[in-house]
C-alpha cells in the first residue's frame, strides 16, 4: 500500500532520516519504535508532506506522494493523528470531529462515521458541546483519534497516542487500535511504549538516529535481545 | 444639556462607533489568524472610499446602489491581493520581516494613491437619501446616522453567523489556532487566510463608504487616523476577539463624541482621547477588555 524507499530528510544541517525503507501492506498494523529524536515523527511528517524529504520516494498505491501537498494527501486517504494531540482547543468536540470531515461532502457518510466514532469513544458523545481545550489529556487523545477517523482514512497513522496517559487509558487506546484494525484499516503506529505496540503490530521497525537498525514481525522483535535491552527495559 | 441634545450626541456617537467597529474587526480578524497587525488596513479603507467615489462619478448619482457594491467587490479583491503580494511570500519568515512588509505596503498604497488620485481633497458625492434630516420630537437625525448602525448590526450578525455556523467559518477558527493541524484536516490554510483578508476588507469598504457619506472629504491619507484609532479600538477590546473589536469601536466612537459634547473646551483633544484610552487600558488590562490571557501561538 505504502512504500518508503531510501528516505532522507535534512533539517538544515541535521540529517534526521538517513535512507530508511519501510513497507506498509494493506490491512496490517505496522509499528515504528525508537528513542527520542530517532526520527519517528519526521517519518510521519514526510509521508504527510509537511516535511519535504531531501532524497528518496514515498509511494502510495504506486503513486509518488512527495510531490503532493498535505491537503491532497489527506484526500487520498492518509491521515496523521499528530504528536501531542493538537486538537483545536477553541472549538467544541463536535466541531473538531466535523473538521475531520472537512474534505468530505457525503452528508450521509459523515453522519454514519460520527455515530461510529461515538461508538468507539462513548465519552466523546457525552461532551459534544464542551470546548476541546477544557478536556482531559486522555479525552483529547480520543478526540484526536476520532477527528482523524472522520477523514475516512485508508491508512491511519498515530504518533505516540499513549503519551502521558494513565495505564488504563493506554490499554483503552490499544484496544481501539485493534478494533479499528479489525474493521479493515491499515495502521502505522509510532510508540515509545514498545511493548504494547509490538504486541499489537504485525510487523515492526526499530529506528535509531535516522537509521532502521532492526525489523521483523512484532512477536519476534519482542523476543529480540537488543530490543529487550533498549526498549523494553528488561535485563538480559 | 437637554435630553434632546444628549440623544443627538448619542446617535452621532453610535454611528461613529459603528464605523470604528467595522474597521476594527478587520484588524482583529487578521491578527487572529496571522498574529500580524495589518498596517495597510487603513489604506484599504481609503481605497474603498476612492473607488466608490469614482464609481459614482462614472455611473451617475442615481446609480449609487450599483457603484457602492462595485467598490466593495473591488476592495475585497484588493485586500486579497495585498495579502498575496505582501504577506503570503513571507509565511515562514521571521515576524519582523512580515511587519516591515506590512509597513512597506501601507506606504506604497498611500503614495500610489497620491499619484493616481491626486493629493487635493475630493468631495464624496452623497445620494439624497443619505442626507435627509429627520426630526423626531426635537431630535434631528441625519439619515446616514440612522443607516450606519443598522447596516453595521446587520453585517455583524452575518459575520457572527458565518464564523460560528458555517464550515468555512469553523475552518477559519481552526486555522487561527493551529496551521499544521488544520492542514492535516485537508484545510487549505492559504485560502482561509486570504478569505479572512477579503472579509476584513469588505467590512473596511462598507465602513469607508459610510465614512464618506458622513464625512464627505476624501484624501489619500484619510485612512491614517481612522486606521490608527480602529487599531486602538481592537487593542482596547482585546485583539483577536471580534466582540472586543466591536466593544472597543463603540467605546471609542461614543467616548470621542461625548467628550466633545460634555467638555467642549477639550474639543482640540478629540483625537487624543483614543490614545489616552489605550494607555489606560494597557495599564490596567494589557490584554484588552475581552482579551484572554496571552497565549503563544503553537
Ligand atoms: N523542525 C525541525 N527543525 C530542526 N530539527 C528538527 C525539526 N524537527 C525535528 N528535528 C530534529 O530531527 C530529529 C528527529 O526528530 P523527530 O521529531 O522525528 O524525533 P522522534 O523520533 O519523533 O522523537 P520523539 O520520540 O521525541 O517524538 C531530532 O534530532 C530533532 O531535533
Ligand atoms: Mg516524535
Amino acid at each position: 500500500m505504502l512504500h518508503i524507499n531510501n528516505l532522507n530528510v535534512h533539517y538544515g544541517g541535521i540529517h534526521a532520516l538517513r535512507g530508511i525503507n519501510i513497507d506498509i501492506p494493506e490491512n496490517k498494523i505496522i509499528t515504528l519504535i525508537g528513542a527520542n529524536g530517532a526520527g519517528k515523527s519526521t517519518t510521519l511528517r514526510s509521508i504527510m508532506g509537511i516535511t519535504k524529504p531531501s532524497q528518496g520516494s514515498i509511494q502510495y498505491h504506486g503513486e509518488e506522494l512527495t510531490k503532493y501537498k498535505t491537503k491532497d494527501i489527506v484526500e487520498k486517504g492518509i491521515v496523521l493523528v499528530p504528536e501531542g494531540r493538537r486538537v483545536f482547543s477553541n472549538l467544541t468536540v463536535e466541531e473538531n470531529l466535523l473538521l475531520g470531515a472537512y474534505c468530505r461532502s457525503d452528508k450521509e457518510g459523515i453522519k454514519k462515521d460520527m455515530e461510529w466514532v461515538y461508538e468507539l469513544f462513548p465519552r466523546l458523545k457525552e461532551r459534544l458541546w464542551q470546548k476541546a481545550g477544557t478536556m482531559s489529556g486522555g479525552e483529547q487523545q480520543m478526540l484526536a483519534v476520532g477527528r482523524g477517523l472522520m477523514t475516512k482514512p485508508k491508512l491511519l497513522m498515530m504518533d505516540e497516542p499513549s503519551l502521558g496517559l494513565a495505564p488504563l487509558l493506554v490499554k483503552e487506546i490499544f484496544n481501539i487500535v485493534r478494533e479499528i484494525h479489525r474493521q479493515g484499516m491499515t495502521i502505522l503506529l509510532i510508540e515509545q511504549n514498545a511493548k504494547a505496540s509490538l504486541e499489537v503490530a504485525d510487523y515492526g521497525y526499530v529506528l535509531e538516529t535516522g537509521t532502521i537498525v532492526l525489523e521483523g514481525p512484532g512477536q519476534e522483535l519482542l523476543k529480540n535481545d537488543e530490543v529487550k535491552n533498549a526498549y523494553l527495559g528488561e535485563a538480559k | 444639556m437637554t435630553f434632546q441634545v444628549f440623544l443627538q450626541h448619542l446617535t452621532n456617537g453610535m454611528s461613529l462607533g459603528s464605523l470604528y467597529a467595522l474597521i476594527a474587526i478587520g484588524y482583529t480578524m487578521v491578527y487572529g489568524i496571522l498574529r500580524l497587525i495589518n498596517f495597510a488596513h487603513g489604506d484599504i479603507f481609503m481605497i474603498a472610499t476612492y473607488v466608490a467615489f469614482y464609481a459614482v462619478v462614472l455611473l451617475g448619482m442615481q446609480l449609487w446602489w450599483i457603484a457602492f457594491p462595485i467598490a466593495i467587490i473591488f476592495t475585497y479583491l484588493f485586500g486579497r491581493l495585498v495579502e498575496k503580494a505582501a504577506y503570503r511570500p513571507l509565511r515562514n519568515s521571521p515576524r519582523i520581516s512580515v511587519l516591515i512588509s506590512a509597513i512597506g505596503v501601507s506606504f506604497l498604497i498611500e503614495n500610489l494613491a497620491i499619484v493616481v488620485f491626486g493629493g487635493r481633497p475630493k468631495a464624496f458625492p452623497i445620494p439624497p437619501m443619505f442626507n435627509k434630516v429627520f426630526n423626531i420630537s426635537g431630535v434631528s437625525i441625519v439619515s446616514i446616522n440612522f443607516f450606519i448602525p443598522v447596516i453595521t448590526v446587520a453585517l455583524l450578525i452575518g459575520l457572527v453567523y458565518f464564523i460560528n455556523k458555517t464550515k468555512t467559518g469553523m475552518a477559519m477558527r481552526a486555522v487561527s489556532k493551529d496551521y499544521e493541524a488544520s492542514r492535516l484536516m485537508a484545510i487549505d490554510v492559504d485560502k482561509i487566510i486570504s478569505l479572512t483578508f477579503g472579509i476584513g476588507s469588505v467590512l473596511a469598504a462598507v465602513g469607508g463608504i459610510m465614512w464618506g457619506l458622513k464625512f464627505p472629504k476624501l484624501e489619500p491619507l484619510m485612512g491614517l487616523m481612522p486606521g490608527l484609532k480602529c487599531f486602538i479600538a481592537a487593542v482596547v477590546g482585546g485583539i483577536g476577539d471580534i466582540r472586543g473589536a466591536v466593544l472597543g469601536g463603540f467605546i471609542l466612537g461614543l467616548g470621542e463624541i461625548m467628550l466633545v459634547a460634555l467638555l467642549p473646551e477639550l474639543t482640540g483633544y478629540r483625537d487624543a482621547f483614543a490614545f489616552v484610552l489605550l494607555i489606560v487600558i494597557l495599564l490596567i488590562k494589557p490584554t484588552g477588555l475581552m482579551g484572554q490571557k496571552l497565549s503563544e501561538k503553537v
